[in-house]
């Protein structure tokens, strides 16, 4: 059989142990298919829990094949507006109604837009295995591009936000060279807990400027303090030490680095 | 066997699960309205509605849509009939390619939002790109969508010049027209090409016979077997291009051998017998014209496909006694026409007739090449036009027509051929590349004294339209303005290049980008408003072009002129906010070919059962020459425009009308439909003995004459069929009166001129270097406006390819060959534009009419330029100008 659509979970990782290739939204498995998506497949879509956002004592739990526009249409807290923002942003409408949370995240590309927001909310991914399920902080789950911490038999099963990752407010930026459908040159998340006119905690990370999206410290530690000129002290040179950006077609390195800074400065002020 | 909702129905695909539900619909299901434009979910012309999501169809498995409702632009809901009526009413399809994504995207949104705003159409459509109409007409058609549409009323006689008439072929490309791969012959053979990965490499095929044995695979064929001669050209004296390279190959993406596969076998090209050495490539004109640089072909010394010319007066001298002079170079991208259909089409024989139908803009001139290169009679070819889903100059060119065309010949079985987004990309014709420099000097008064130009174009590896290029671009290069004296060359070059050819404005919008962005630096230096400038020097009616021919009905004045309020609304807008700044740029632009023949011709009959037909063969590749032609017929023969029956294109039914470029087909076959029709009326007159004021009324058998009181009838099943098989008809020939230019450029290159001038307002963001457009106001003369609903759309549809090639369109081989990386404008790209529609009437033209098709793209890009200038200082002098490119220019790193 090429084409599997297995409903329980320990079908799905008997499956995924005997090497088939997951297919979640096909966004990005049918563009590189040339005419016949060959198996053998597994198509995630019926699997019971794998879509859908849920509540719980820990925080938030997103299926793995939650779509953009089900993240993008969900009531949550004011934290996840950056999550939201650039579930906006993922290819057009019909990619943002196909394309899966999970499968963004696997796909590993280093322009990944719903990283940044991602990293910025403490995002943890859940992968199911025969053997257990193991949590993995997204950071650690992203190698390079096109690389991640999946084992052989491993499924991504759910995007776990931690209750601690949900306070604050937070704004997501991309930069493309057209308005939409467009694969970012760069892009930044920004979540801030704000108290008493004072920035507590901040967390920043930036897309399409190293080989994974990358949280920035050294800009966080700068932007905690007063809400009052909070955007003025992103420091630029801060941004760039902490990226290697690459020169490609649609942007210069220098510039993604200068970009960066400036998306990051934005995002603050957007977020606030 | 997946079963699901198709439109309503129960219906079950026996189909691999994992199956691209485009495919299974459009191949096992008959519903090809859904158009494939990419594979890669990039274009959204296969949008699909899945229990009410929109969805790409060839990003989604058949397996997914099993017990669910899939709604497809065939379906007939409220919602669908009431965009259908808007599209139609605003004129939102062009070509119609990306219609019926278009109209499932916002199906989806109106299903949800019943009166959406624009802003949130714009957003809903940002996921379907439309290469042909700004997406302005579409946006405003889903808004009136939500409102309630009124359905516009249809011209009387004789008051269709003008009109704002909504398309005549409109209501197929509402519905989902047939394109190149949408007519299918049972048990066509599946073409594919095996094409070069690299630009230039030797290669040697091997085991052939062991491949054509395989099971699924019908034939192979290569260079040797092609029949007749393996070289084609638009330009048949410089024929240089294999239908099927022998080696080496040229460019990357030359087709070096054909597989043809039975119906429904899997069309694995991974093993294909062939093995490649690469050898060293020249990637640009300046390698190419290096000292010792290896000859691409060796009757073309230095690498030199020609060079235009154009030298009147002493421009030395004239910039030697000059007030001021300024000097510039500038460089263009490789631009790529990125029509939403990919090449496609079938071929089958009919007795001993060769028939292709195919999407292209020149079914005479694909008949003459295609039937060289197999070796036939052209009497035993027969070229049927498919509905084209955008061209924009590629598709002059011959594709897949010989290939499908060899494999019908030689195997005597229908063949079908579509090729895939990148295949299309690297093998068909793009935009040259320019290298511009010169300098344009004025008197202490503003005015024009003389110009220099030199400008060397990328050709590629084959001729193509590098000779009109390299002729267009001299003779065009001063823009609208009087230039007493100009030495202006043009040099097309060959490289291992893609090949470069015909793409709106034949290297003129090129030429546009250096002078006008010069022209600005000049009026600085004089210290005149740029406006004021360009008004000062604009030719007018008796002035001597640099081709030294007196010019009559100019109308670049008043188009410039009438951008005067806006200009100083504009200003005061600039100066409102950082950033801000305002560019304007003109054109002009003759219409048809340069010096050189081109006529067309028109045949209006009468049938004897009263029907009026007139046979257009002008393909209408969205620019609409199926509504306007008819449209022109219909007031030089005093009927209703739906009184007329339209037949064609197709090379057994019409006439030749040529090809689909150059601006030509409103002007040159609108002249030609309005002699055939003066001459059918003519005659019908005479045989009814009655006056020219006489009201003419087909009916059953019969036709009408009346003449005041006095009321003639021709009894039309009385009369004899004459030789073209009708109770009546005429058939006439226009050909614009030209004289070849000398060796200096001088001559009468065209009979007619097109003139415009765009306004661009727009922000750049000081710190990104990012532009946004504010809005676009573009005053364009076009003699006569015979549509202006259709001549709206091809203002804003130029406009957005002039943004794209402004600001992100650059072509790289090997790199950009889809439409993700390769980035042409979306809904969320293209500002609001105000078109304000000039009428100086050409005693050439039909009514007066002049062409528009071409110009409306070329003053874009330069205006854009200027007003990025005017609001930073930066000065760019490469497109596109990226961000990147933008903010280096801004602090003078570039």
């Amino acid at each position: 059989m090429d084409y599997l659509r297995p409903d329980s979970l320990e079908q799905a990782l008997a499956a995924a142990a005997g090497g088939a290739r997951v297919l979640a939204g096909g966004t990005d498995l049918y563009p590189l298919a040339g005419p016949r998506l060959k198996g053998p497949v597994m198509d995630l879509a019926a699997l019971p829990g794998i879509t859908g956002i849920a509540e719980g004592p820990e925080g938030l739990r997103i299926g793995a094949c939650t779509s953009w526009t089900a993240i993008a249409e969900a009531s949550l807290p004011p934290a996840t507006r950056a999550l939201q923002q650039a579930a906006l942003q993922v290819g057009g409408r019909q990619v943002q109604n196909a394309g899966t949370i999970g499968g963004n995240l696997c796909n590993a590309s280093p322009a990944a837009d719903g990283v940044p927001p991602l990293l910025v909310l403490g995002a943890k991914v859940e992968l199911a295995s025969a053997t257990g399920t193991r949590l993995l902080a997204l950071e650690d789950f992203l190698l390079g591009p096109r690389r991640v911490d999946l084992r052989p038999g491993e499924l991504l099963a759910a995007v776990l936000l931690p209750r601690a990752g949900l306070a604050g407010v937070s704004a997501f930026g991309k930069l493309g060279a057209r308005a939409h459908l467009v694969i970012s040159i760069a892009s930044a998340a920004v979540r801030l807990e704000v108290s008493g006119g004072r920035i507590e905690a901040a967390a920043v990370a930036v897309g399409a400027c190293s080989p994974v999206p990358r949280r920035l410290p050294s800009v966080e530690a700068a932007l905690c303090g007063p809400v009052e000129g909070a955007a003025a002290r992103v420091d630029p040179a801060a941004v760039a030490a902490a990226l290697a950006p690459i020169d490609d077609v649609r942007a210069s390195a220098a510039y993604r680095l200068r970009a960066a800074a400036e998306l990051v400065r934005r995002a603050v002020e957007a977020a606030l | 066997m997946i079963r699901f909702r198709l439109n309503g129905k129960e219906v079950a695909a026996e189909a691999p699960p994992a199956e691209r539900l485009s495919l299974t619909l459009r191949e096992r299901l008959g519903k090809t309205g859904t158009k494939v434009g990419c594979d890669a979910g990039d274009c959204g012309a296969c949008t699909v509605l899945v229990d009410g999501w929109a969805t790409c169809a060839c990003l989604t498995p058949l397996a997914r849509v099993e017990g669910r409702e899939v709604t497809t632009v065939e379906a007939e809901t409220p919602v669908l009939t009431r965009l259908r009526a808007a599209f139609l009413a605003e004129g939102a399809a062009q070509c119609g390619i990306c219609t019926p994504g278009m109209l499932m995207a916002a199906a989806e949104l109106l299903e949800r939002r019943p009166q959406p705003d624009e802003a949130m159409v714009r957003q809903a459509l940002g996921g379907v790109l439309c290469r042909c109409t700004g997406y302005a007409r579409i946006v405003a058609a889903v808004v009136a969508a939500g409102q309630g549409v009124a359905a516009p009323e249809a011209p009387a006689a004789g008051r269709a010049v003008g009109a704002a008439l909504p398309r005549l072929d409109g209501a197929a490309k509402v519905a989902g027209d047939l394109f190149g791969d949408d007519v299918v012959p049972a048990g066509a053979l599946v073409v594919k090409a095996i094409r070069s990965p690299h630009p230039h490499a030797a290669f040697r095929l091997g085991d052939l016979a062991g491949f054509a044995a395989r099971p699924g695979v019908a034939a192979v064929f290569t260079a040797a077997d092609i029949p007749g001669r393996n070289a084609f050209s638009v330009i048949p004296p410089f024929a240089d291009q294999p239908a099927i390279a022998a080696s080496p190959a040229r460019f990357r993406g030359e087709c070096v051998a054909l597989v043809a596969f039975e119906p429904g076998a899997e069309t694995d090209l991974s093993d294909f017998p062939v093995e490649w050495h690469p050898l060293p490539a020249l990637h640009s004109p300046a390698e190419a014209e290096a000292e010792d640089a290896p000859l691409i072909h060796p009757n073309r010394p230095g690498n030199l496909l020609i060079e235009g010319r154009v030298r009147r007066g002493d421009a030395a001298a004239a910039l030697a006694a000059s007030a001021h002079v300024v000097e510039g170079s500038f460089a263009t991208a490789f631009v790529e026409h990125a029509y939403i259909e990919p090449e496609a089409g079938a071929a089958w024989l009919e007795g001993d007739t060769l028939v292709i139908r195919a999407c292209t803009q020149a079914p005479g001139m694909d008949r003459e090449e295609t039937a060289a290169i197999l070796g036939l009679p052209v009497d035993r070819l027969r070229i049927i036009p498919s509905a084209v889903g955008g061209g924009f100059g590629s598709k002059l060119d011959v594709s897949l027509q010989p290939l499908i065309g060899l494999v019908a010949l030689k195997t005597g079985r229908p063949a079908r051929m579509a090729y895939t987004r990148g295949e299309s990309m690297a093998s068909t014709t793009k935009r040259h590349p320019a290298g511009m420099r010169g300098r344009i000097g004025c008197d202490a008064t503003g005015r024009i004294t003389g110009m220099e130009f030199e400008g060397r174009f990328d050709t590629g590896a084959y001729s193509s339209w590098g000779p009109t290029v390299a002729n267009r671009v001299p003779v065009h290069v001063s823009g609208p303005y009087r230039t007493p004296a100009i030495h202006a060359r043009a040099r097309a070059v060959h490289t291992h290049g893609p090949v470069s050819g015909a793409f709106r404005g034949f290297g003129v919008p090129q030429a546009a980008l250096w002078q006008e962005v010069l022209y600005d630096r000049l009026a600085g230096k004089a210290g005149i408003d740029r406006l004021e400038f360009r008004i000062l020097n604009a030719l007018r009616d008796g002035d001597t072009s640099p081709t030294g021919n007196a010019l009559q009905a100019v109308g670049i004045g008043p188009c410039l002129e009438a951008l005067r309020p806006s200009w100083r609304r504009g200003l005061a807008w600039a100066q409102e906010g950082k950033g801000r700044g305002i560019g304007v740029a003109s054109c002009w632009y003759g219409c048809g070919n340069t010096a050189l023949p081109n006529p067309s011709t028109i045949r209006i009959g009468i049938t004897h059962a009263g029907e009026v037909v007139l046979h257009q063969g002008a393909t209408d590749i969205g620019q609409g020459s199926n509504t306007v032609i008819p449209q022109i017929a219909a007031d030089a023969l005093g009927l209703p425009v739906g009184a007329l029956r339209l037949v064609g294109p197709d090379t057994a039914l019409t006439p030749d009308a040529g090809k689909t470029s150059a601006s030509r087909q409103t002007y040159v076959t609108g002249r030609a439909a309005q002699k055939a029709a003066l001459a059918l009326r003519a005659a019908v007159l005479r045989l009814a003995n009655a006056g020219e004021g006489s009201v003419l009324t087909p009916a059953p058998g019969r036709l009408l004459v009346t003449e005041g009181t006095i009321r003639r009838e021709i009894d039309l099943r009385a009369l004899p069929a004459d030789p073209r098989g009708y109770a009546l008809s005429a058939e006439e020939s226009y050909d614009p009166p030209t004289r070849p230019l000398d060796a200096d450029g001088q001559g009468i290159p065209y009979a007619v001129y097109g003139y415009g001038a765009q306004l661009v307002e727009l922000e750049v963001d000081p710190a990104l270097g990012t532009v946004r457009l504010h809005r676009i106001t573009a005053a364009h003369d076009l003699g006569r406006v015979i549509n202006p609903l259709l001549a709206r759309g091809q203002i804003e549809g130029g406009i957005a390819q002039g943004i794209g090639m402004a600001l992100m369109e650059e072509y790289l081989p090997g790199r950009t060959e889809n439409l993700h990386d390769y980035l042409i404008p979306t809904t969320g790209d293209v500002p609001p534009i105000d078109p304000i529609l000039i009428e100086i009437p050409d005693p050439e033209g039909p009514f007066g009419a002049k062409g528009l098709g071409e110009h409306v793209l070329i003053p874009t890009a330069p205006a854009i330029l200027n007003a990025i200038r005017h609001a930073t200082g930066a000065e760019i002098a490469r497109t596109p100008a990226l961000p990147h490119r933008i903010l280096a220019a801004m602090e003078g790193r570039e």
